[in-house]
Protein backbone atom coordinates (compact mmCIF):
# COMPACT_ATOMS: atom_id res chain seq x y z
CA UNK A 1 0.00 0.00 0.00
CA UNK A 2 1.30 3.44 -0.91
CA UNK A 3 0.28 6.11 1.57
CA UNK A 4 0.57 9.87 1.15
CA UNK A 5 0.34 11.93 4.33
CA UNK A 6 -0.26 15.65 3.86
CA UNK A 7 1.53 17.76 6.42
CA UNK A 8 0.81 21.36 7.31
CA UNK A 9 3.63 23.34 8.86
CA UNK A 10 1.85 25.38 11.54
CA UNK A 11 2.72 27.59 14.49
CA UNK A 12 2.76 25.75 17.79
CA UNK A 13 -0.39 26.32 19.84
CA UNK A 14 1.44 28.31 22.47
CA UNK A 15 2.73 30.81 19.88
CA UNK A 16 1.93 34.46 20.14
CA UNK A 17 -0.25 35.37 17.17
CA UNK A 18 0.86 38.62 15.54
CA UNK A 19 0.62 40.06 12.06
CA UNK A 20 2.91 42.07 9.88
CA UNK A 21 3.00 43.93 6.55
CA UNK A 22 -0.07 46.04 7.30
CA UNK A 23 -1.77 43.14 9.10
CA UNK A 24 -1.87 41.16 5.85
CA UNK A 25 0.51 38.36 6.86
CA UNK A 26 1.19 36.17 9.84
CA UNK A 27 4.32 37.28 11.68
CA UNK A 28 6.58 34.23 11.87
CA UNK A 29 9.17 36.06 13.91
CA UNK A 30 10.14 33.96 16.94
CA UNK A 31 7.42 31.40 16.22
CA UNK A 32 8.02 27.70 16.72
CA UNK A 33 6.53 25.57 13.92
CA UNK A 34 5.25 22.03 14.32
CA UNK A 35 3.48 19.29 12.40
CA UNK A 36 -0.19 20.20 12.43
CA UNK A 37 -1.69 18.08 15.27
CA UNK A 38 -4.50 16.61 13.13
CA UNK A 39 -1.87 15.59 10.55
CA UNK A 40 0.31 13.99 13.22
CA UNK A 41 -2.48 11.60 14.20
CA UNK A 42 -2.73 10.61 10.53
CA UNK A 43 1.03 10.25 10.14
CA UNK A 44 1.20 7.98 13.18
CA UNK A 45 -1.61 5.81 11.81
CA UNK A 46 0.21 5.62 8.46
CA UNK A 47 3.34 4.39 10.23
CA UNK A 48 1.23 1.84 12.08
CA UNK A 49 0.09 0.52 8.68
CA UNK A 50 3.71 0.43 7.55
CA UNK A 51 4.80 -1.56 10.59
CA UNK A 52 1.85 -3.94 10.84
CA UNK A 53 0.62 -4.41 7.29
CA UNK A 54 3.46 -3.20 5.11
CA UNK A 55 3.20 0.21 3.46
CA UNK A 56 5.34 2.89 1.97
CA UNK A 57 4.74 6.29 3.54
CA UNK A 58 5.43 9.56 1.75
CA UNK A 59 4.87 12.89 3.45
CA UNK A 60 4.10 16.01 1.45
CA UNK A 61 3.93 19.69 2.27
CA UNK A 62 3.08 22.70 0.16
CA UNK A 63 5.30 25.45 1.49
CA UNK A 64 8.58 27.28 1.50
CA UNK A 65 12.05 25.95 2.41
CA UNK A 66 11.41 26.64 6.12
CA UNK A 67 8.84 23.79 6.10
CA UNK A 68 11.61 21.26 5.42
CA UNK A 69 12.42 21.03 9.14
CA UNK A 70 8.86 19.87 9.73
CA UNK A 71 9.11 17.32 6.91
CA UNK A 72 12.42 16.05 8.36
CA UNK A 73 10.65 15.56 11.66
CA UNK A 74 8.00 13.46 9.88
CA UNK A 75 10.82 11.42 8.31
CA UNK A 76 12.43 10.98 11.72
CA UNK A 77 9.13 9.69 13.07
CA UNK A 78 9.17 7.03 10.36
CA UNK A 79 7.98 8.24 6.95
CA UNK A 80 10.03 6.86 4.04
CA UNK A 81 10.34 9.90 1.86
CA UNK A 82 9.20 13.49 1.62
CA UNK A 83 8.05 15.90 -1.06
CA UNK A 84 7.87 19.65 -0.75
CA UNK A 85 5.90 21.58 -3.32
CA UNK A 86 7.69 24.88 -3.47
CA UNK A 87 4.85 27.40 -3.15
CA UNK A 88 3.26 29.69 -0.64
CA UNK A 89 0.16 27.90 0.71
CA UNK A 90 -2.24 30.83 0.90
CA UNK A 91 -5.41 29.31 -0.53
CA UNK A 92 -7.02 25.93 0.22
CA UNK A 93 -7.97 25.24 -3.37
CA UNK A 94 -4.47 26.03 -4.61
CA UNK A 95 -3.01 23.64 -2.02
CA UNK A 96 -5.50 20.91 -2.91
CA UNK A 97 -4.55 21.28 -6.60
CA UNK A 98 -0.87 20.82 -5.78
CA UNK A 99 -1.56 17.80 -3.62
CA UNK A 100 -3.79 16.28 -6.31
CA UNK A 101 -0.89 16.57 -8.76
CA UNK A 102 1.49 14.84 -6.33
CA UNK A 103 -1.14 12.15 -5.69
CA UNK A 104 -1.64 11.48 -9.40
CA UNK A 105 2.08 11.20 -10.09
CA UNK A 106 2.66 8.85 -7.16
CA UNK A 107 -0.39 6.57 -7.59
CA UNK A 108 -1.14 6.50 -3.88
CA UNK A 109 -3.77 4.15 -2.50
CA UNK A 110 -4.45 6.09 0.66
CA UNK A 111 -4.13 9.81 1.28
CA UNK A 112 -4.37 11.09 4.83
CA UNK A 113 -4.70 14.77 5.66
CA UNK A 114 -5.70 16.41 8.92
CA UNK A 115 -9.34 17.52 8.92
CA UNK A 116 -8.17 21.09 9.50
CA UNK A 117 -4.97 23.00 10.15
CA UNK A 118 -4.24 24.89 13.30
CA UNK A 119 -3.50 28.16 11.51
CA UNK A 120 -6.23 28.98 8.99
CA UNK A 121 -8.72 26.40 10.31
CA UNK A 122 -10.18 26.21 6.81
CA UNK A 123 -11.00 22.50 6.89
CA UNK A 124 -11.28 22.37 3.13
CA UNK A 125 -8.15 20.76 1.71
CA UNK A 126 -9.02 17.06 2.31
CA UNK A 127 -12.47 17.37 0.71
CA UNK A 128 -11.24 19.43 -2.21
CA UNK A 129 -8.40 16.98 -2.81
CA UNK A 130 -10.85 14.05 -2.85
CA UNK A 131 -13.17 15.90 -5.22
CA UNK A 132 -10.31 16.77 -7.58
CA UNK A 133 -9.15 13.14 -7.64
CA UNK A 134 -12.68 11.70 -7.60
CA UNK A 135 -11.65 9.37 -4.75
CA UNK A 136 -13.85 8.26 -1.89
CA UNK A 137 -13.59 10.61 1.07
CA UNK A 138 -14.19 10.26 4.80
CA UNK A 139 -13.96 13.39 6.93
CA UNK A 140 -13.58 13.75 10.72
CA UNK A 141 -12.18 10.23 10.67
CA UNK A 142 -11.48 8.71 14.11
CA UNK A 143 -10.62 5.13 13.12
CA UNK A 144 -9.36 3.49 9.96
CA UNK A 145 -8.72 -0.14 9.03
CA UNK A 146 -7.64 -1.38 5.63
CA UNK A 147 -7.91 -4.94 4.34
CA UNK A 148 -6.75 -5.39 0.74
CA UNK A 149 -8.58 -2.68 -1.19
CA UNK A 150 -11.45 -2.52 1.30
CA UNK A 151 -11.49 0.01 4.09
CA UNK A 152 -13.56 0.52 7.17
CA UNK A 153 -13.62 4.03 8.59
CA UNK A 154 -15.37 5.54 11.56
CA UNK A 155 -16.25 9.20 11.45
CA UNK A 156 -17.43 11.51 14.17
CA UNK A 157 -20.96 12.85 13.72
CA UNK A 158 -22.81 15.38 15.85
CA UNK A 159 -23.73 13.37 18.93
CA UNK A 160 -22.04 10.11 18.06
CA UNK A 161 -20.15 8.17 15.44
CA UNK A 162 -20.79 6.36 12.20
CA UNK A 163 -19.02 3.35 10.68
CA UNK A 164 -18.53 3.47 6.93
CA UNK A 165 -17.39 0.85 4.48
CA UNK A 166 -15.41 2.16 1.57
CA UNK A 167 -12.55 1.19 -0.70
CA UNK A 168 -9.17 2.35 -1.87
CA UNK A 169 -8.13 4.73 -3.30
CA UNK A 170 -9.35 6.85 -0.44
CA UNK A 171 -8.84 10.30 1.06
CA UNK A 172 -9.14 10.74 4.83
CA UNK A 173 -9.69 13.95 6.81
CA UNK A 174 -8.16 12.71 10.05
CA UNK A 175 -8.15 13.75 13.67
CA UNK A 176 -7.50 12.42 17.16
CA UNK A 177 -8.81 8.87 17.39
CA UNK A 178 -6.95 7.63 14.30
CA UNK A 179 -4.42 7.01 17.03
CA UNK A 180 -4.47 8.22 20.62
CA UNK A 181 -2.25 10.93 21.96
CA UNK A 182 -0.14 8.41 23.88
CA UNK A 183 0.67 6.65 20.58
CA UNK A 184 2.25 9.76 19.04
CA UNK A 185 5.97 9.30 18.50
CA UNK A 186 8.77 11.58 19.52
CA UNK A 187 11.65 11.17 17.07
CA UNK A 188 14.61 9.36 18.64
CA UNK A 189 18.27 9.89 17.77
CA UNK A 190 18.34 6.93 15.38
CA UNK A 191 15.25 8.25 13.60
CA UNK A 192 16.77 11.71 13.31
CA UNK A 193 20.03 10.28 11.91
CA UNK A 194 18.17 8.12 9.43
CA UNK A 195 15.95 11.02 8.36
CA UNK A 196 19.05 12.82 7.06
CA UNK A 197 19.60 10.03 4.54
CA UNK A 198 16.02 9.94 3.31
CA UNK A 199 14.90 11.61 0.11
CA UNK A 200 13.30 15.02 0.28
CA UNK A 201 12.24 16.01 -3.23
CA UNK A 202 11.34 19.56 -4.11
CA UNK A 203 8.73 19.99 -6.83
CA UNK A 204 7.68 23.17 -8.53
CA UNK A 205 3.94 23.92 -8.30
CA UNK A 206 1.50 23.38 -11.14
CA UNK A 207 -0.37 26.46 -12.17
CA UNK A 208 -3.64 26.88 -10.32
CA UNK A 209 -5.84 29.82 -9.47
CA UNK A 210 -6.02 31.26 -6.03
CA UNK A 211 -9.75 31.29 -5.30
CA UNK A 212 -9.47 33.18 -2.04
CA UNK A 213 -7.14 35.73 -0.56
CA UNK A 214 -6.55 36.76 3.04
CA UNK A 215 -6.91 40.51 2.73
CA UNK A 216 -6.32 41.37 6.32
CA UNK A 217 -5.99 39.93 9.81
CA UNK A 218 -7.44 41.38 12.98
CA UNK A 219 -6.99 40.50 16.59
CA UNK A 220 -10.04 40.33 18.84
CA UNK A 221 -10.65 43.40 20.97
CA UNK A 222 -8.84 43.08 24.30
CA UNK A 223 -11.00 41.29 26.80
CA UNK A 224 -12.18 43.06 29.88
CA UNK A 225 -11.03 41.55 33.14
CA UNK A 226 -12.96 38.70 34.70
CA UNK A 227 -15.73 39.68 37.10
CA UNK A 228 -15.20 37.75 40.29
CA UNK A 229 -18.21 36.68 42.28
CA UNK A 230 -17.90 35.67 45.90
CA UNK A 231 -18.51 31.98 46.54
CA UNK A 232 -21.04 32.97 49.21
CA UNK A 233 -22.97 35.20 46.85
CA UNK A 234 -23.96 32.92 43.99
CA UNK A 235 -27.27 34.78 43.59
CA UNK A 236 -25.13 37.50 42.10
CA UNK A 237 -23.72 35.08 39.50
CA UNK A 238 -27.23 33.97 38.51
CA UNK A 239 -28.24 37.62 38.31
CA UNK A 240 -25.25 38.52 36.09
CA UNK A 241 -25.82 35.58 33.77
CA UNK A 242 -29.48 36.52 33.43
CA UNK A 243 -29.47 40.32 33.34
CA UNK A 244 -26.02 41.25 32.10
CA UNK A 245 -24.84 38.36 29.90
CA UNK A 246 -28.42 37.33 29.02
CA UNK A 247 -27.46 33.71 28.55
CA UNK A 248 -29.94 32.11 30.95
CA UNK B 1 -29.38 34.36 -9.20
CA UNK B 2 -30.97 33.61 -5.85
CA UNK B 3 -28.85 32.89 -2.80
CA UNK B 4 -28.85 29.15 -2.00
CA UNK B 5 -28.63 27.50 1.39
CA UNK B 6 -28.37 23.83 2.19
CA UNK B 7 -31.04 23.52 4.89
CA UNK B 8 -29.84 20.48 6.79
CA UNK B 9 -32.38 18.38 8.65
CA UNK B 10 -31.90 15.54 11.11
CA UNK B 11 -34.49 12.81 10.92
CA UNK B 12 -36.61 15.15 8.84
CA UNK B 13 -36.46 18.05 11.28
CA UNK B 14 -34.59 21.33 11.06
CA UNK B 15 -32.42 22.43 13.92
CA UNK B 16 -31.81 25.93 15.19
CA UNK B 17 -28.56 26.18 13.21
CA UNK B 18 -30.56 25.77 9.99
CA UNK B 19 -32.90 28.65 10.91
CA UNK B 20 -29.86 30.73 11.84
CA UNK B 21 -28.44 29.93 8.42
CA UNK B 22 -31.65 31.07 6.72
CA UNK B 23 -31.71 34.30 8.78
CA UNK B 24 -28.15 35.04 7.73
CA UNK B 25 -28.60 34.25 4.04
CA UNK B 26 -31.83 36.25 3.87
CA UNK B 27 -29.85 39.34 4.86
CA UNK B 28 -27.44 38.75 2.00
CA UNK B 29 -30.32 38.14 -0.42
CA UNK B 30 -31.95 41.43 0.59
CA UNK B 31 -28.66 43.28 0.28
CA UNK B 32 -28.08 41.75 -3.15
CA UNK B 33 -31.66 42.43 -4.23
CA UNK B 34 -32.48 38.79 -4.81
CA UNK B 35 -34.41 35.92 -3.24
CA UNK B 36 -33.44 33.07 -0.95
CA UNK B 37 -33.77 29.43 -1.98
CA UNK B 38 -33.20 26.44 0.30
CA UNK B 39 -32.46 22.93 -0.85
CA UNK B 40 -33.62 20.21 1.55
CA UNK B 41 -33.14 16.45 1.58
CA UNK B 42 -35.95 14.33 3.04
CA UNK B 43 -37.11 17.17 5.29
CA UNK B 44 -40.64 17.03 6.67
CA UNK B 45 -41.86 20.53 7.32
CA UNK B 46 -40.23 22.69 4.67
CA UNK B 47 -42.72 25.52 5.20
CA UNK B 48 -41.09 26.22 8.60
CA UNK B 49 -38.22 27.83 6.68
CA UNK B 50 -40.56 30.61 5.52
CA UNK B 51 -40.49 32.15 8.96
CA UNK B 52 -36.79 32.90 8.51
CA UNK B 53 -37.04 34.36 5.04
CA UNK B 54 -36.80 31.42 2.66
CA UNK B 55 -38.73 32.28 -0.51
CA UNK B 56 -38.46 28.95 -2.26
CA UNK B 57 -37.64 25.40 -1.24
CA UNK B 58 -36.21 22.81 -3.60
CA UNK B 59 -37.42 19.72 -1.82
CA UNK B 60 -35.61 16.49 -2.57
CA UNK B 61 -37.28 13.28 -1.42
CA UNK B 62 -35.36 10.12 -2.11
CA UNK B 63 -34.94 6.79 -0.38
CA UNK B 64 -31.44 6.62 -1.79
CA UNK B 65 -30.54 9.69 0.28
CA UNK B 66 -31.94 8.40 3.55
CA UNK B 67 -28.50 8.07 5.07
CA UNK B 68 -26.24 11.10 4.77
CA UNK B 69 -23.67 10.66 2.04
CA UNK B 70 -21.35 13.59 1.39
CA UNK B 71 -20.72 12.83 -2.27
CA UNK B 72 -24.38 12.32 -3.18
CA UNK B 73 -25.51 15.31 -1.11
CA UNK B 74 -22.89 17.52 -2.71
CA UNK B 75 -24.17 16.41 -6.11
CA UNK B 76 -27.70 17.43 -5.07
CA UNK B 77 -26.58 20.84 -3.81
CA UNK B 78 -24.49 21.47 -6.90
CA UNK B 79 -27.45 20.76 -9.16
CA UNK B 80 -29.68 22.99 -7.05
CA UNK B 81 -27.15 25.83 -7.33
CA UNK B 82 -26.99 25.40 -11.08
CA UNK B 83 -30.77 25.30 -11.44
CA UNK B 84 -31.10 28.53 -9.44
CA UNK B 85 -28.09 30.15 -11.04
CA UNK B 86 -26.86 30.85 -7.50
CA UNK B 87 -23.63 32.77 -7.12
CA UNK B 88 -23.56 32.45 -3.33
CA UNK B 89 -24.11 29.14 -1.53
CA UNK B 90 -24.18 29.12 2.26
CA UNK B 91 -23.78 26.22 4.71
CA UNK B 92 -23.91 25.79 8.50
CA UNK B 93 -20.92 24.40 10.39
CA UNK B 94 -22.37 21.05 11.39
CA UNK B 95 -20.14 18.03 10.86
CA UNK B 96 -22.12 16.97 7.79
CA UNK B 97 -22.25 20.43 6.23
CA UNK B 98 -18.50 20.93 6.66
CA UNK B 99 -17.98 17.49 5.11
CA UNK B 100 -20.06 18.47 2.07
CA UNK B 101 -19.19 22.13 1.46
CA UNK B 102 -15.62 21.67 0.08
CA UNK B 103 -16.92 19.05 -2.37
CA UNK B 104 -19.60 21.45 -3.58
CA UNK B 105 -17.01 24.20 -3.91
CA UNK B 106 -14.87 22.08 -6.25
CA UNK B 107 -17.92 21.04 -8.27
CA UNK B 108 -18.98 24.66 -8.71
CA UNK B 109 -15.39 25.90 -9.20
CA UNK B 110 -16.05 28.18 -6.27
CA UNK B 111 -13.79 29.62 -3.62
CA UNK B 112 -14.73 28.52 -0.11
CA UNK B 113 -14.50 30.25 3.27
CA UNK B 114 -15.42 28.50 6.52
CA UNK B 115 -15.92 29.81 10.09
CA UNK B 116 -17.57 32.98 8.79
CA UNK B 117 -18.76 35.04 11.76
CA UNK B 118 -20.47 38.09 10.27
CA UNK B 119 -22.38 39.24 7.23
CA UNK B 120 -20.15 39.89 4.19
CA UNK B 121 -18.20 43.10 4.59
CA UNK B 122 -18.84 43.75 0.94
CA UNK B 123 -20.51 41.83 -1.89
CA UNK B 124 -18.25 43.18 -4.62
CA UNK B 125 -15.47 42.35 -4.10
CA UNK B 126 -16.89 39.57 -1.95
CA UNK B 127 -15.22 39.70 1.45
CA UNK B 128 -16.13 37.94 4.67
CA UNK B 129 -14.80 37.94 8.20
CA UNK B 130 -13.83 34.53 9.53
CA UNK B 131 -11.99 33.20 12.55
CA UNK B 132 -8.49 31.78 12.22
CA UNK B 133 -5.67 30.67 14.49
CA UNK B 134 -8.10 28.81 16.77
CA UNK B 135 -10.18 31.91 17.47
CA UNK B 136 -7.12 33.94 18.36
CA UNK B 137 -7.59 36.14 15.30
CA UNK B 138 -9.98 37.14 12.56
CA UNK B 139 -9.19 36.99 8.92
CA UNK B 140 -10.88 39.07 6.23
CA UNK B 141 -11.03 36.80 3.21
CA UNK B 142 -11.83 37.80 -0.31
CA UNK B 143 -13.37 35.15 -2.54
CA UNK B 144 -12.52 35.98 -6.12
CA UNK B 145 -14.36 33.24 -8.04
CA UNK B 146 -17.68 33.80 -9.82
CA UNK B 147 -19.50 31.43 -7.42
CA UNK B 148 -18.82 31.71 -3.70
CA UNK B 149 -19.32 29.06 -1.03
CA UNK B 150 -19.24 29.95 2.66
CA UNK B 151 -20.00 28.21 5.95
CA UNK B 152 -21.09 30.26 8.94
CA UNK B 153 -19.95 29.55 12.47
CA UNK B 154 -22.53 28.32 14.92
CA UNK B 155 -24.17 31.01 17.07
CA UNK B 156 -22.37 33.74 15.19
CA UNK B 157 -25.47 35.41 13.82
CA UNK B 158 -28.54 34.35 15.77
CA UNK B 159 -32.13 33.98 14.65
CA UNK B 160 -33.96 36.73 12.83
CA UNK B 161 -37.51 36.26 11.64
CA UNK B 162 -38.46 37.44 8.16
CA UNK B 163 -41.74 36.14 6.79
CA UNK B 164 -41.53 34.68 3.29
CA UNK B 165 -43.43 32.13 1.22
CA UNK B 166 -41.18 29.08 1.34
CA UNK B 167 -42.92 27.86 -1.82
CA UNK B 168 -42.11 24.18 -2.00
CA UNK B 169 -41.06 22.77 -5.34
CA UNK B 170 -40.23 19.11 -5.83
CA UNK B 171 -36.68 18.70 -7.06
CA UNK B 172 -35.31 15.47 -8.53
CA UNK B 173 -31.61 15.83 -9.23
CA UNK B 174 -29.99 13.08 -11.23
CA UNK B 175 -27.86 10.83 -9.10
CA UNK B 176 -25.41 8.28 -10.40
CA UNK B 177 -23.90 5.13 -8.94
CA UNK B 178 -20.59 6.87 -8.43
CA UNK B 179 -22.29 8.96 -5.73
CA UNK B 180 -22.91 5.89 -3.58
CA UNK B 181 -19.55 4.15 -3.28
CA UNK B 182 -19.41 4.68 0.49
CA UNK B 183 -22.03 2.93 2.58
CA UNK B 184 -23.03 3.37 6.20
CA UNK B 185 -22.69 0.19 8.23
CA UNK B 186 -23.55 1.39 11.67
CA UNK B 187 -24.55 4.55 13.53
CA UNK B 188 -24.10 5.05 17.26
CA UNK B 189 -25.82 8.12 18.55
CA UNK B 190 -26.45 9.28 22.06
CA UNK B 191 -30.15 9.66 22.63
CA UNK B 192 -31.93 11.68 25.28
CA UNK B 193 -28.88 13.85 25.94
CA UNK B 194 -28.01 17.32 24.73
CA UNK B 195 -25.02 17.01 22.42
CA UNK B 196 -22.09 19.40 22.49
CA UNK B 197 -22.79 20.30 18.86
CA UNK B 198 -26.36 21.40 19.59
CA UNK B 199 -25.91 22.84 23.05
CA UNK B 200 -26.56 26.49 23.89
CA UNK B 201 -24.87 25.88 27.22
CA UNK B 202 -21.99 23.52 28.03
CA UNK B 203 -20.90 22.51 31.53
CA UNK B 204 -17.39 21.13 31.53
CA UNK B 205 -15.34 19.41 34.22
CA UNK B 206 -11.60 19.09 34.66
CA UNK B 207 -9.09 17.23 36.76
CA UNK B 208 -10.00 19.43 39.72
CA UNK B 209 -13.01 17.17 40.20
CA UNK B 210 -10.63 14.44 41.42
CA UNK B 211 -12.44 11.41 39.99
CA UNK B 212 -15.24 10.13 37.74
CA UNK B 213 -17.41 9.42 40.78
CA UNK B 214 -17.79 13.17 41.29
CA UNK B 215 -19.47 13.88 37.96
CA UNK B 216 -22.97 13.64 39.39
CA UNK B 217 -22.93 17.30 40.37
CA UNK B 218 -21.75 18.32 36.88
CA UNK B 219 -24.63 16.39 35.35
CA UNK B 220 -27.09 17.96 37.77
CA UNK B 221 -25.90 21.45 36.98
CA UNK B 222 -26.11 20.65 33.25
CA UNK B 223 -29.57 19.18 33.79
CA UNK B 224 -30.95 22.36 35.32
CA UNK B 225 -29.53 24.45 32.48
CA UNK B 226 -30.50 22.04 29.68
CA UNK B 227 -26.79 21.94 28.94
CA UNK B 228 -24.42 19.39 27.45
CA UNK B 229 -21.63 17.95 29.60
CA UNK B 230 -18.02 18.09 28.47
CA UNK B 231 -14.55 17.56 29.90
CA UNK B 232 -10.93 18.59 29.55
CA UNK B 233 -8.31 16.44 27.81
CA UNK B 234 -6.66 14.96 30.93
CA UNK B 235 -10.07 13.78 32.11
CA UNK B 236 -10.75 11.88 28.88
CA UNK B 237 -7.15 10.60 28.76
CA UNK B 238 -7.60 9.23 32.29
CA UNK B 239 -10.77 7.51 31.16
CA UNK B 240 -12.95 9.34 33.68
CA UNK B 241 -15.23 10.48 30.87
CA UNK B 242 -15.73 9.25 27.27
CA UNK B 243 -13.61 10.72 24.47
CA UNK B 244 -16.75 12.11 22.88
CA UNK B 245 -16.93 14.63 25.74
CA UNK B 246 -13.37 15.92 25.28
CA UNK B 247 -13.42 19.53 24.19
CA UNK B 248 -10.36 21.52 23.20
CA UNK B 249 -7.93 21.77 20.37
CA UNK B 250 -7.76 18.07 19.59
CA UNK B 251 -11.26 17.38 20.89
CA UNK B 252 -14.59 18.83 19.92
CA UNK B 253 -14.87 22.54 19.29
CA UNK B 254 -17.39 24.47 21.40
CA UNK B 255 -19.21 27.59 20.25
CA UNK B 256 -21.96 27.78 22.85
CA UNK B 257 -23.60 30.86 24.34
CA UNK B 258 -22.43 29.91 27.81
CA UNK B 259 -19.49 27.71 28.81
CA UNK B 260 -19.03 26.82 32.46
CA UNK B 261 -15.63 25.38 33.36
CA UNK B 262 -15.40 23.57 36.67
CA UNK B 263 -11.99 22.57 37.98
CA UNK B 264 -10.32 23.27 34.62
CA UNK B 265 -7.09 25.23 34.84
CA UNK B 266 -7.35 26.49 31.25
CA UNK B 267 -4.39 25.15 29.29
CA UNK B 268 -3.92 27.03 26.04
CA UNK B 269 -5.01 23.95 24.04
CA UNK B 270 -8.24 23.81 26.00
CA UNK B 271 -8.96 27.51 25.54
CA UNK B 272 -8.29 27.22 21.78
CA UNK B 273 -11.17 24.78 21.48
CA UNK B 274 -13.75 26.63 23.56
CA UNK B 275 -12.88 30.26 22.93
CA UNK B 276 -15.65 30.71 20.37
CA UNK B 277 -18.15 30.47 23.24
CA UNK B 278 -19.76 33.81 23.96
CA UNK B 279 -19.76 33.88 27.76
CA UNK B 280 -17.34 31.90 29.88
CA UNK B 281 -17.62 31.16 33.59
CA UNK B 282 -14.84 29.56 35.61
CA UNK B 283 -15.10 27.89 38.98
CA UNK B 284 -11.69 27.01 40.39
CA UNK B 285 -9.97 26.90 43.76
CA UNK B 286 -6.78 28.35 42.31
CA UNK B 287 -7.15 32.10 41.66
CA UNK B 288 -3.99 31.90 39.49
CA UNK B 289 -5.54 29.39 37.07
CA UNK B 290 -5.08 30.75 33.53
CA UNK B 291 -8.79 30.26 32.83
CA UNK B 292 -9.52 33.40 34.87
CA UNK B 293 -7.70 35.42 32.20
CA UNK B 294 -10.17 34.43 29.47
CA UNK B 295 -13.35 34.10 31.53
CA UNK B 296 -16.10 36.69 31.83
CA UNK B 297 -17.18 35.57 35.30
CA UNK B 298 -15.26 33.66 37.89
CA UNK B 299 -15.78 32.13 41.30
CA UNK B 300 -12.72 31.25 43.38
CA UNK B 301 -13.38 28.38 45.71
CA UNK B 302 -14.11 24.74 46.26
CA UNK B 303 -16.12 23.32 43.35
CA UNK B 304 -17.57 20.64 45.63
CA UNK B 305 -19.30 23.37 47.63
CA UNK B 306 -20.01 25.86 44.88
CA UNK B 307 -21.48 23.63 42.17
CA UNK B 308 -24.30 22.08 44.28
CA UNK B 309 -25.13 25.53 45.66
CA UNK B 310 -25.18 27.06 42.19
CA UNK B 311 -27.43 24.24 41.00
CA UNK B 312 -29.90 25.05 43.80
CA UNK B 313 -29.82 28.77 42.98
CA UNK B 314 -30.46 28.04 39.32
CA UNK B 315 -33.35 25.72 40.20
CA UNK B 316 -34.94 28.59 42.15
CA UNK B 317 -34.27 30.96 39.28
CA UNK B 318 -35.84 28.58 36.76
CA UNK B 319 -38.88 28.05 39.02
CA UNK B 320 -39.42 31.82 39.29
CA UNK B 321 -38.81 32.55 35.62
CA UNK B 322 -40.69 29.85 33.78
Amino acid sequence: MKILVCISHVPDTTSKINFTNGDSEFDTNGVQFVINPNDEFGLTRAIWFKEKQGANVTVVNVGGPDAEATLRKALAIGADEAIRVNANPTDGFFVAKQLAEVAKQGNYDLIIAGKESLDYNGGMVPGMLAALLDFDFVNSCISLDVDGDQAKAVREIDGGKETLSTKLPLVIGGQKGLVEEKDLKIPNMRGIMMARQKKLNVMEPVSADNTTKAVKFEKPAPKSAVKLVDADNLDELVNLLHNEAKVI
Amino acid sequence: MSILIYAESVEGKFKKTTFELASYAKKIATEAGTTLTAVTVNAEDESALGQYGVDKVLSVKSDKLKAFNAKAYSDVIKQAAEKEGSKIVVFTSTTDSLYTAPLVAVELEAGFASNVVALPESLSPFTVKRTAFSNKAFNITEISTDVKVIAIGKNSFGLEEAQADAAVEEFSPSLNDNDFTISVENVEKVTGKVTIADAEIVVSGGRGLKGPENWGMIEELAGVLGAATACSKPVSDLGWRPHSEHVGQTGKPVASNLYIAVGISGAIQHIAGINASKVKVVINSDPEAPFFKVADYGVVGDAFEIVPKLTEKLKEFKANNS
